[in-house]
Order: C-alpha cells, then structure tokens, then sequence
C-alpha cells in the first residue's frame, strides 16, 4: 500500500473542514477526489502533503514519498524551463530531468523563461516537475487547469505512466483523465464543517 | 488530585479570575494609596536629591514590573509552545499593552526625574536605553499580535518572537553596558543589607511595589478575560457562520 | 541546497535588485551625511565609523522582505516544504543568499565610503573586519524576520520593526569596534564580540526562522 489514511480530519485556521476521511491508495492506482468548490479537496491534499497537521487520524505512507503540486505553479519566472527543471532535479537529487522534458513536450521552450511563457505551458512545466522528484505517491490539486486537450492528454499518459512504474496519485479534478486503475472518491460526505475540537472556546463559558 | 493546568480550561479560568479580579485590584488600590501617600508625604527629603527623590515610589516600581511582564509573557509563551494552553497564549498577549505602559511610565518619570539631577531629559545610559530597547520589543511584540488573523498561527509566531527577542534583550543590555558606562545611579534594592536605600524610604517602597505588583496581576486577569470574551464571541460568529 | 543557493544567487542577479540596489543605497545614504552634519573633516571622521555602520545596517533591511517573499507568492515555498530539504536548511541557505548579495558587496564598498566620510587610516581594516563577521549575523537575524512575517500582506514595515531591535547588540559592538580603533583603543573585544553574536545566530536562529515556516505554511 502506498499511502493508507484512516479517519483523518482536516482543519482550514480556526474550523474543522472534514472528518472521518479513510481510503487507501494501492501501487499502480489512482484515487480521483471530487466535490464541489469549496468541499475541502485542497485542504485534504495539503494535510497530505503534510503541509497542514492533521487534527486527528493517521497518514501512512513511506518517509518522503508523497510529491505534492498545488494551485500555484511554483516557478521562477526568471529563470528558463532547463533551469527550473534543475532546480527541482537538484532539490530532490540528482535526477535525469529529460523524460520529464520528453513526456510534456518542453523540448522546444528549454531555453524560454518561465515569464515569458503562457499559463498552459506554465502549468506543463510545473507538472514535469512531479517527474523529476521521483516519489512515488502523487497529490495533485486540479493539476488540469488551463492545459488544452492535447496537453490533458501528455498529463494523462504521464500519470499512466507513473501508475505502470508502480507509482500511485491523489488527484482533485473535475475532468474524466481516461485513467486506467482510476476510482473515484466522492469527498462530500466527509464534510464536518464546524469549530475544530480541540478548540477550548467553542464551549459555552460566562 | 487539582492540577494547575486545570486553569488552562477558558471556563475555569473565567470563574477563578472572576473571583480573583476585585480583590487583587482592592489590594493594588489599598497598597498604591497606602504607600504613595506615605512616600510623598509623610517621608523626609533626601540631603542630595531634595524632594524630587520622592519620584521613585513610581519610578521604581514601574521598571520593575516592566521587566516582569516580559519575564511573565516569556513563561506564558513557552507553556503556549510546549503545552498548547491557549490561556496561556492569551494571557502573553494580555500582558504585553500593560508591560509596555509601565515602560513607559518607567522611561517617563526617568526623564522627569534625570533633569533636575543630571541637568538633562534624556541621557543614553545603559540602563535609560535598554528601557527604550525593551519599549520597542513590546511594540514589535504588540504589531506581530494585530497583523496575523489565524489566533493560533498568531500565538504561535509571537511565542517564537518573545523567545529570539528574549535573548537578544539579554545581549542588548551587556552590550549598552559595555558601550557607555552611564550617570544612573546603583540599583535602588539590594539584597544586601548596608547597599540598600535608608528604612524611611524602603518602607513606602515596599507598599508601592506590592501595590504595583497586584495592579499588574489585576490588569492581566481582566485583559486576559477581556481576551477570551472576544475569541468566543469570534468562535460563536465562526460557528453560525459554518451552520 | 547547493542548488538553491545558486538559484537564489542567478535570480538576484537576473531580476535585478540584489547586488545593485543595497549598494547603491549605503552610497546614496554615505553621500547624504555630510548635508546634514556639515562638512567639517574633523566631525566626520568621528562619526564615520558610526555612520558606516548605520549605512551597512539599513542596506540590509531594505532587501530582508524579499528573501521568502516571492517564494511565498508563487508558490515554491510550499513545494520546498514538502521535498527533502529540511526547512532549517532552506533558512540557512537563504540567509547566505542575501549575505552573499547584500552583506558582501557592502564588506567590499565600505573602505571607500570610508574615505568619502574620512575615516582615519588605522581603522580601514577594522571596518572590513567588522563588517565582515557583523554582516552575517544581521542576514541570519533578517531572515528569522522575514519567516515571522511572510504571511502578511505589506509586511515590510512590520519586519523593519521587529529587526531593528533585534540589531542593537551588533550594530552597538560593530561601531564601537571601529570607533576604538580611530582613537588609538583596543578594538580586538568588540571584534570578537560581534564574531560571538554572527555565530550564536548563525546556529540557532535558521532553527527559529523554519518554527516560523511551518507555522506561515500551515
């Protein structure tokens, strides 16, 4: 198992967004996460992430394992494509960044710096990314956004690719990628949206 | 058996201070009319300094409580940090405007009291500067308090704060000691016996000085509780807003 | 870490504003000193020690904001967080970063706006010196300040005064040993003294300034 999660609850500041949250995500699978705007899947993945401590519940997964990628794409607009890549490549170890190049087209734009280049090929860059750190468990939040169909299609071949090599992803999107060991995890009933518990002024006082 | 975290609880807290409150602030007003009246009145003036000695029931005791307050929002911290108190975290907080007024009224009445004697306001003695170094780390402390939303991100960042700025005060004031040698005079109380200041005035002192103290513990408490009504009423408004 | 130091060196060399503008700045600030005490060599060159020190001081503060800044806003830092390198280490690196482009440029300018301000010749070497181990402990103690305030939108004003205070003991031992060394005084114990603090901050506050992180990140 790449990553178990059992009864996780996730807060946002002062509020408890969702709780009870249990799946496990095998090697070679993908766990697609839906819900409407604002149903907690970027807080999830960013309590994955380990970015945000849980409020209660346990993560299981190997140390280092999980490659996480946000809203924000995370790069230097000074800097080119090649640079960004070997940033990221040097960060996480040495690592060969041309099949990263090669599975979303960066070839011609290497040379381009990321300021110069539109959102789509942005977002391309940022997602080559996730090749370069080699972990294991992706978790990606709305990794789509402003990639047309084609640039969807690398994305999916690459995460496919990514689940063959006994890899596994966390995605929240709202678009049928055509994954092939693909569930979906619906994560509107977890929602508990109230005052975290451990918060000692939600009860009542004089 | 009761343990003292058990006034980490909001709702305990709340009902001992409530009745904590009135007494300490009876006693601090008892002790500050008691021994300022005393000391201004009813205590000889002094051979060198005339009558304007007759400052140091407030200068004295204002100094000292202002180095206190740190030291209190030091501890209050470090509970915050390692036990996760929220009380705690609220009563640093509470406690920084109070330890910053009394600073103040240290650096104030110094001012007052150094133009007769020394000829001059202000003087960058050690002693008068680190005043106004630890005037500006309460102010610091203060603006990080108001500037960030999330309560516990707030407390925790502060805590970290009081902690580096701690330290740093520490160095600060051997390095003003070793930058200037100053005109302020020895330390007004010591421990020991024949450096200490004559009976006629210690006595008074001692009254002003618990005097200070209770007040400083009054206006904590009340701070404090004033500090919790207000993140329940932000809990309340949090929660209706979420159902 | 190695690559985010040189990332961080191409980016301040590429976006402008690391080397040039910290520099230009202590020049500008140099310049501005004798228009408002006078030109007299004598007061000048008693103040210069003080002066320089001021100048070099500022010079630092005027770029702290940026050091998690930009990360924070695009992004990277929530991606640095979740990858191998340990926040601690980022710090730190960070905080060569802009010692490296702010620190030393000033170390290197600081003998010739000594000059304009006619500082007296044995104290030259004592002004590189104490610059030299002063400045690292002002970019360690900057970047503790900056990972308070990266959350905060305009958090500029808010750094600048929770560092200054922070400055005082290097600033008062750095001066004075240059002062000490204008007038003929051992200026050996300041020097070492400022050599104390960059290393008491060098190794402690990278462990504060990642605390402060994780709690912006979070």
């Amino acid at each position: 198992m790449n990553l178990r999660v059992t009864d996780l609850a996730c807060a946002r500041g002062p509020a408890q967004i969702l709780a009870g949250v249990s799946f496990a995500v095998a090697p070679g699978q993908a766990l697609i996460l839906r819900g409407p705007n604002g149903a907690g899947k970027t807080t999830l993945l960013r309590t994955l992430a380990g970015l945000t401590p849980p409020l209660a519940g346990t993560i299981e997964a190997e140390p280092d394992a999980i490659a996480y990628a946000a809203h924000a794409d995370g790069l230097k607009s000074a800097l080119t494509v090649e640079e960004n890549l070997a940033f990221w490549a040097a960060v996480f170890g040495t690592r060969d960044p041309a099949p990263a190049i090669e599975a979303f087209h960066l070839g011609p734009l290497l040379q381009r710096r990321a300021g110069e280049m539109s959102a789509g090929q942005k977002r391309r860059l940022s997602l080559a990314r996730l090749l370069v750190t080699g972990r294991p468990v992706w978790c990606l939040d709305e990794p789509t956004v402003s990639l047309d169909t084609e640039n969807v299609a690398r994305f999916a071949a690459a995460v496919t690719a990514h689940l063959k090599g006994g890899g596994s992803a966390v995605i929240a999107t709202h678009i049928d990628l055509g994954l092939p060991a693909a569930e979906t995890l619906d994560i509107t009933r977890f929602v508990s949206k109230r005052l975290r518990a451990d918060d000692p002024f939600a009860e009542a006082m004089a | 058996m009761a343990s003292i975290w058990e006034y980490a609880n909001p709702r305990k807290f709340m009902a001992t201070s409530a009745f904590l409150l009135p007494w300490t602030a009876g006693i601090a007003g008892v002790c500050l009319v008691v021994g300022l009246v005393w000391g201004f009145f009813f205590t000889p003036d002094d051979f060198r300094q005339g009558s304007t000695v007759k400052i140091i029931y407030v200068h004295v005791p204002s100094a000292i409580m202002a180095i206190n307050a740190w030291l209190m929002m030091l501890i209050t911290s470090l509970i915050w940090v390692i036990r996760r108190h929220h009380v705690s975290a609220l009563a640093a907080k509470a406690a920084a405007p109070v330890g910053m007024v009394f600073t103040l009224i240290a650096l104030v009445t110094g001012a007052i009291w150094g133009q007769p004697m020394w000829g001059t306001w202000w003087e960058w003695d050690p002693r008068l500067t680190s005043f106004l170094i630890l005037f500006l780390f309460y102010l610091g402390y203060m603006a990080l308090w108001e500037a960030i939303d999330n309560p516990d991100s707030a407390a925790d960042l502060t805590s970290v704060l009081c902690l580096v700025g701690s330290v740093f005060a520490i160095i600060s004031r051997y390095a003003l000691v070793f930058w200037n040698q100053g005109l302020h005079q020895g330390a007004t109380l010591s421990l020991d016996r024949e450096q200490n200041i004559a009976d006629v005035f210690w006595y008074p002192l001692v009254i002003t000085l618990a005097g200070f103290g209770f007040l400083f513990v009054a206006l904590v408490l009340y701070r404090t509780q004033t500090e919790i009504r207000a993140r329940r009423l932000k809990a309340l408004i949090a929660q209706e807003r979420m159902a | 870490m190695i690559g985010l130091l040189r990332r961080d060196l191409t980016l301040a060399i590429r976006a402008g504003g690391g080397f040039g503008l910290s520099l230009a700045f202590f020049l500008i600030f140099t310049t501005l000193v004798p228009f408002g005490v006078g030109p007299e060599t004598g007061i000048l060159s008693e103040i210069a020690p003080g002066v320089l020190w001021l100048g070099a001081l500022l010079a630092c503060l005027l770029s702290l904001d940026r050091i998690f800044q930009l990360d924070w806003e695009d992004g990277t830092l929530d991606l640095m967080a979740t990858s191998p390198v340990p926040l601690e280490g980022l710090a730190a690196m960070k905080a060569l970063a802009h010692w490296i482009t702010t620190g030393l440029p000033l170390v290197a300018a600081a003998p010739v706006l000594g000059l304009l301000l006619n500082l007296p010749g044995p104290a030259y070497p004592w002004l590189v010196a104490s610059l030299a181990l002063g400045t690292p402990a002002l970019s360690a103690i900057g970047t503790f300040g900056a990972a308070l305030t990266v959350g905060i939108k305009r958090g500029g004003l808010l750094l600048s005064l929770l560092v200054l205070p922070l400055y005082v003991p290097t600033l008062i031992f750095g001066a004075l040993c240059v002062s000490r060394a204008t007038t003929g005084q051992d200026p050996l114990t300041p020097l070492l003294l400022v050599a104390g603090i960059t290393a008491g901050s060098l190794a402690l506050l990278p462990f504060a300034a990642a605390a402060a992180l994780r709690v912006n990140l979070r």
